[in-house]
């Protein structure tokens, strides 16, 4: 079973967490990986940075300012996540972010140094069905989950094709806009969550919006996974290279109210 | 007159049915935003085939921006040149002021077809905002212009007219607050406001269906263009010329002249302080990749990382280009070329000395490139040159430029 099932096959939600790479600085991110990892999380979610990045809100576009304004570049986020890997060989990681710096080299160049750094999944903002032929063939090829968004507008005759060709877990964006912001009604989430995994033969993990372990353990009870990002990516924003201690305390409250959610302890 | 039927072998047929031009073009967006896009291709194609859309946009061209706009023949420059004689297509002229108003009209149209009742556009020298706010002056629609904090700074007038007008400014004070910013930020109203929001794009980029109905609306100017050509000289011109910062008035003119083999055409891109410095030339110092929702023609580091464009245009001032740019550059139909700040300039106050106009920075780069070629044609031939845009927004930075203080 790949990393990514494992995950999502714990007889309990899991708990997504997302950092931008190199955020404050190359060299501080692995101290933020491990604190999420020891904080309960299940999948870890590595932002790569861009100088453009359109679908995030306010929180994580500073986050890739932070990390550009650092130097940070790709070789340097494919480090990280090959040090990762060796220190943690069970816990699956995922690449996020923009078309631009995954396939400018070609995305052949791009699924392999994923394999050689042990990476088990990618998120690609702004490469939608449509234009799969960019970097779905290659990931696939290589055995790289291609992890695509749905999101409130992705109706029911467009679900088939956004599933069609990915694997690994579906990203449902709670909310029509961008990172960071409000969340969705909880009543639309259960909603949407309920159609998608009528069609969805792979977990459902909902984000967007999500900050506290409440709002978690809501989602929780519904989806295969809860997504968090912004308000990690906050913390680091506020604490810097001495992120990683609030950095594990936030993720332990998601973590145990997400993984205890369907026992009815919150 | 022979039409210029297109035929299989045409260069007229892009993009294809997926937006692509060649590799360029495409749909790169995120997944909220698709479903829409797949909507308003959809609904541009029902209005294409609309005889009373045609007939709406051609009235409130005629009426309201005063097409069609003259084709004049500048005696005093092409004495000065000593070459081809220079003709200019004078959509300085128009309503607003430049050829963004073309465009502003369709989109508007087709907005309120589709139901969306509040616009929202980006703008860096301001006249695409200034030419949106018009045209949600004129139909009652709400609007909000997203600008650069940096460039609301430099176009205080412009900030003031589209207030004027009635719409919302929003200053963008991420990344550097410029047109890229801008755009981004635009991008991200629009994910969270798309079941009422339509957002009129102002050059011939973005996601399909963009590229192609910016540049439907534009072809205006290459189809008044070509006919007033024939009409009053009995033949084609030898050379086009044309600005370049996304390539909208450029494509405009160029596309209904692709499949006339005689012409030559030239696209001009802004070099700024020089191509080995900073400038915002993206395909001559560019290479492609994916930024705002297309593959094209990219400033870029190794990394893919966006790099800041540099022009004294601000209209030229962006790090990409139109994917039909890219892909005529690539199969050759189109010649492009750059020219400096500095050559821009000197070629702004030529056009004013030698003909009377005081032309936008944006065709002072065109002009500039026709300085350079005029001379070396035969006074036989006939070089047409798009006026894309008057200079009165321009004069505060010219004047800084030369050393006069207001």
């Amino acid at each position: 079973m790949s990393r990514l099932s494992s995950a999502f096959s714990k007889g309990r939600p899991a708990l997504v967490t997302f950092v931008t790479g190199g955020d404050p600085t190359p060299d501080a991110t692995a101290a933020i990986l491990d604190a999420l990892v020891e904080g309960g999380a299940d999948v870890i979610e590595l932002g790569m940075p861009f100088t453009d990045p359109m679908a995030d809100g306010p929180a994580i576009q500073l986050a890739n300012l932070r990390s550009l304004g650092a130097g940070t570049k790709t070789a340097d986020i494919l480090a990280i996540a090959t040090a990762f890997r060796a220190r943690h060989p069970e816990v699956p990681l995922v690449l996020m972010g923009y078309a631009n710096p995954m396939t400018i080299r070609g995305s052949n160049w791009f699924a392999a140094e994923c394999v050689k750094a042990g990476v088990d999944g990618v998120i690609c903002v702004d490469i939608p069905p449509e234009e799969d032929a960019e970097l779905g063939p290659a990931l696939r090829a290589a055995g790289i989950s291609l992890i695509r968004l749905a999101t409130p507008t992705t109706d029911h005759a467009r679900l088939p094709a956004v599933l069609e060709g990915s694997s690994g877990f579906l990203y449902y964006v709670s909310v029509a806009g961008i990172t960071g912001m409000q969340q969705a009604a909880q009543a639309s989430i259960d909603e949407a969550v309920a159609r998608i995994k009528q069609s969805a033969t792979i977990p459902v993990a909902v984000g967007f919006g999500v900050r506290t372990p409440e709002q978690a353990a809501a989602i929780a009870r519904v989806a295969d996974g809860v997504v968090v990002g912004s308000a990690l990516v906050d913390l680091v924003a506020k604490h810097g290279t001495n992120a990683a201690g609030p950095v594990k305390e936030l993720t332990a409250a998601l973590a145990n109210a997400v993984h205890s959610a369907r026992k009815g302890a919150l | 007159m022979a039409m210029n039927a297109q035929t299989p072998n045409s260069f007229r047929n892009q993009p294809d049915e997926r937006g692509h031009f060649g590799q360029f073009g495409g749909r790169y967006v995120a997944e909220t935003l698709m479903p829409l896009i797949l909507d308003l291709e959809t609904e541009y194609r029902k209005a294409k085939a609309d005889p009373a859309f045609q007939a709406e946009f051609d009235d409130l061209l005629e009426h309201y921006v005063g097409r069609p706009s003259p084709l004049y023949f500048a005696p005093r420059l092409t004495e000065e040149l000593g070459g081809a004689q220079v003709w200019f297509k004078r959509d300085e002229l128009n309503h607003t002021g430049a050829h963004k108003i073309n465009n502003c009209i369709g989109q508007i149209l087709l907005a309120i077809r589709m139901g969306k009742t509040r616009i929202i556009a980006e703008t860096g020298a301001g006249q695409h905002g200034v030419a949106t706010a018009t045209v949600c002056a004129r139909f009652g629609l709400p609007c909000v212009i997203f600008m650069g904090a940096t460039d609301v700074e430099r176009q205080k007038p412009n900030v003031f007219r589209m207030k004027l007008l009635g719409a919302e400014v929003v200053p963008v004070t991420a990344g550097a607050g410029t047109l890229k910013d801008a755009m981004n930020e635009a991008l991200r109203d629009w994910v969270a406001n798309v079941h009422n929001t339509f957002y009129i794009i102002g050059t011939a980029a973005g996601p399909h269906p963009y590229p192609e109905l910016v540049r439907d609306f534009q072809s205006v100017i290459g189809k008044e263009a070509r006919a007033q050509m024939l009409a009053r000289t009995g033949r084609l011109p030898d050379l086009l010329v044309a600005a370049i910062g996304g390539g909208s008035n450029a494509i405009g003119l160029f596309h209904p002249f692709l499949d006339d083999a005689s012409v030559r055409m030239l696209g001009v891109e802004a070099a700024g302080h020089g191509l080995d410095r900073e400038h915002a030339a993206s395909l001559a110092g560019g290479r492609p990749g994916i930024l705002h929702g297309n593959k094209t023609y990219l400033l870029q580091d190794e990394d893919g990382q966006i790099i800041e464009g540099h022009s004294i245009s601000a209209g030229l001032d962006y790090p990409g280009i139109g994917p039909e740019h890219s892909w005529l550059k690539e199969i050759g139909r189109v010649d492009y070329t750059s020219v400096t700040d500095t050559e821009a300039l000197d070629a702004f106050q030529l056009l004013c000395r030698t003909e009377g106009i005081i032309p936008a920075l944006e065709p002072a780069h065109a002009i500039a490139a026709v300085k350079k070629v005029a001379p070396t044609m035969g006074k036989d031939q006939i070089i047409l040159a798009n006026l894309c845009g008057r200079g009165d927004k321009d004069i505060f930075s010219v004047a800084e430029h030369l050393g006069v203080k207001l």
